[in-house]
């Protein structure tokens, strides 16, 4: 009983603080993964194409390698530290471009479908089920087989990842939301609909609808080298982290750098944003905790 | 087990299985003619008219769809484009290797990570706690292919133990197995300790605690089988990042199973194969589900006696 006592005040002392020490790094890892991504042109030390075939392979720096590539370079003498940069940059892009079309949409049909009520409803939320009911990787895959690979589609199809999450939480606030007092008022004083949901339900249901956008972003990081990894999304000469690692595996016994350097980059990325996701969970919303 | 309640959810998953169908059709009528993809341009007009009398693409879209979905109930889905070969025997001769390392891994991720998770709960804030749940985020964190990459670097390349690819003994299956699991013991660990931490606070446990059962008893036999019930719904949705991450793990060790299948046949634009898997995929995760809520339904009296009342 003692122990459960002590260990109460030492969560409400961090609380108190505003955040843990871990969160606060993982903030920092994050912000340097966004300058990093910003910055590529400025911190990169060659472009990502740039090629020098008599450095072949060389292991990083620290390892004994040349003292111009930091971290090595990969099968065409190319920098993987610079291929590094360029990969966050690029597999950061998609995924903020993914998850705002995601959320974007979902939220619109939550909307919608708590507008409209019936058949809309009724279609929407079937969709909705029939999303959840199928891995969305198997989805991704099978739409990369029928319309083939391009960059497009790739995009659609990290928006289409998780927009299904924001259509039933909005769909499901938005429904508790209008019939509180303040939504009956501001309707029955002939407020329209836009405005209703624009101006006052929106702003008060946005703390949970970016609570889930950080949480879904680790997702669509994840699916986006997933997929190129397998060799079906970003394709060459552009690069991401997953395909850099995918093209890394077939050199694991002559160069083990240019796989586990994207590698622990996406860990420690989804990890950090994870982190930060369930912290600002909790901090905002905390009847949401342990959903 | 009410009976009107298991209506609806089979009618539910029979209506989800029916929708990715006709997804399926509509994306592929939307990705072009068939028949131009098959004879090419150059062809002469009379053998495309041939082929799209063949097929039945002549005909209106709704007896199109008609026809599509007859062939699926009878079960022909058409032939892999790469060996002429009935797609559903090439997929089901792939099911079994799946399978193995499928339930290998899902018993792996429950036996170690429910354990991890009580431990976790009946030592809350203590190191141990902190420290299997930094394992658990840790876990679950870690991609598939990176952690894949990882084992192959240490138990291939520098211990030489383990066979990197293929498949055939109990080597094989080390690394897979190890990759699909520790996502799926990762999310389970974490579940498990607050479904316990939940239950541990009940206040039928205090009433346990007071009239003196004792503390193995009262874990083993009060506690457990009620932090059981909601452990047993995300059981449901671990099968879906099960298949989701056997995709992966089964291309990063070359295994011979669906996912790889998959990954090969996206990758040749094989669409009879990969339709076929969707379909696989999609009845397989809604069977799954019903059976996830027929366990619930055994296990939690309550949910047995007003499953309709919570469905609505």
């Amino acid at each position: 009983m003692a122990e459960v006592t002590a260990g109460r005040a030492g969560a409400a002392k961090t609380f108190k603080l505003g955040c843990p020490p871990l969160v606060l790094g993982c903030m920092a890892f994050i912000a340097l993964i966004l300058i990093v991504a910003a910055g590529a042109d400025l911190i990169a030390p060659q472009h990502y194409t740039d090629q020098s075939l008599l450095d072949r392979l060389k292991p990083p720096a620290f390892l004994g390698g040349p003292a111009r590539y930091l971290l090595g370079t990969d099968e065409l003498g190319r920098d993987v530290l610079s291929r590094l940069i360029y990969g966050i940059r690029f597999s950061l892009v998609i995924a903020i471009l993914g998850t705002t079309i995601g959320a974007v949409l979902g939220t619109f049909l939550g909307f919608l479908a708590a507008h409209a009520r019936g058949l809309v409803e009724e279609t929407i939320m079937m969709m909705v089920d029939v999303q959840a009911a199928i891995p969305f990787l198997i989805i991704a895959l099978a739409l990369l087989a029928f319309f083939g690979n391009s960059f497009t589609l790739f995009i659609i199809i990290m928006g289409l990842n998780g927009w299904e999450t924001y259509a039933r939480l909005t769909r499901g606030m938005v429904l508790s939301t209008a019939a509180q007092g303040y939504a009956v008022a501001v309707r029955s004083l002939g407020a329209k609909p836009l405005r209703l949901y624009g101006r006052h339900i929106l702003p008060n249901i946005a703390s949970a609808l970016i609570v889930q956008f950080t949480l879904n972003f680790p997702s669509t990081i994840l699916l986006e080298t997933s997929l190129s990894f397998l060799g079906l999304g970003v394709q060459p000469p552009l690069t991401s982290l997953g395909q850099m690692l995918g093209a890394g595996r077939n050199y694991l016994i002559l160069a083990w750098w240019i796989a586990v350097a994207p590698g622990v980059t996406i860990f420690l990325t989804t990890l950090s944003i994870s982190i930060v996701g369930d912290w600002l969970r909790d901090r905002l919303d905390p009847t949401l905790r342990g959903r | 087990m009410n009976t009107r309640f298991l209506c609806i959810k089979l009618l539910r998953g029979i209506l989800t299985v029916l929708l990715v169908m006709t997804f399926v059709f509509i994306v592929l009528r939307l990705s072009g003619d068939p028949v131009d993809a098959l004879v090419g341009d150059e062809a002469p007009p009379d053998l495309a008219a041939y082929y799209r009398t063949l097929y039945g693409l002549d005909k209106p879209i709704w007896q199109q769809y008609l026809l599509y979905l007859r062939n699926i109930a009878s079960g022909n889905l058409g032939v892999s484009y790469s060996d002429e070969r009935d797609v559903v025997d090439v997929v089901l001769e792939r099911v079994p290797k799946t399978l193995e390392l499928g339930i290998a891994a899902f018993l792996g991720s429950l036996l170690i990570g429910i354990p991890l998770g009580v431990i976790a709960a009946l030592n809350r804030n203590t190191a141990i706690d902190r420290f299997t749940m930094g394992f658990a985020v840790l876990g679950f964190s870690l991609p598939n292919f990176f952690l894949g990459i990882l084992l192959i670097l240490a138990f291939t390349m520098q211990f030489r133990l383990l066979p990197s690819s293929g498949t055939g003994s109990w080597q094989h299956m080390v690394m897979p197995v190890i990759t699909l699991a520790t996502a799926g013991a990762g999310s389970l660990a974490r579940f498990a300790r607050s479904s316990m931490l939940e239950v541990l606070s009940k206040s039928y446990m205090r009433t346990a605690t007071a009239k003196g059962v004792p503390r193995l008893r009262r874990i083993n036999w009060h506690a457990l089988p009620n932090a059981a019930i909601p452990i047993v719904t995300i059981l449901g949705f671990r099968l879906g990042d099960l298949i989701a991450g056997s995709v992966v793990t089964e291309s990063v060790f070359a295994w011979p199973g669906v996912g790889r299948l998959l990954v090969v046949s996206v990758g040749t634009r094989d669409l009879a194969v990969v339709q076929a898997i969707l379909i696989f995929v999609a009845t397989t995760m809604v069977f799954a589900n019903l059976a996830v809520d027929l366990l619930y339904g055994w296990l939690d009296p309550r949910i047995r006696v007003s499953g309709t009342d919570k469905d609505a």
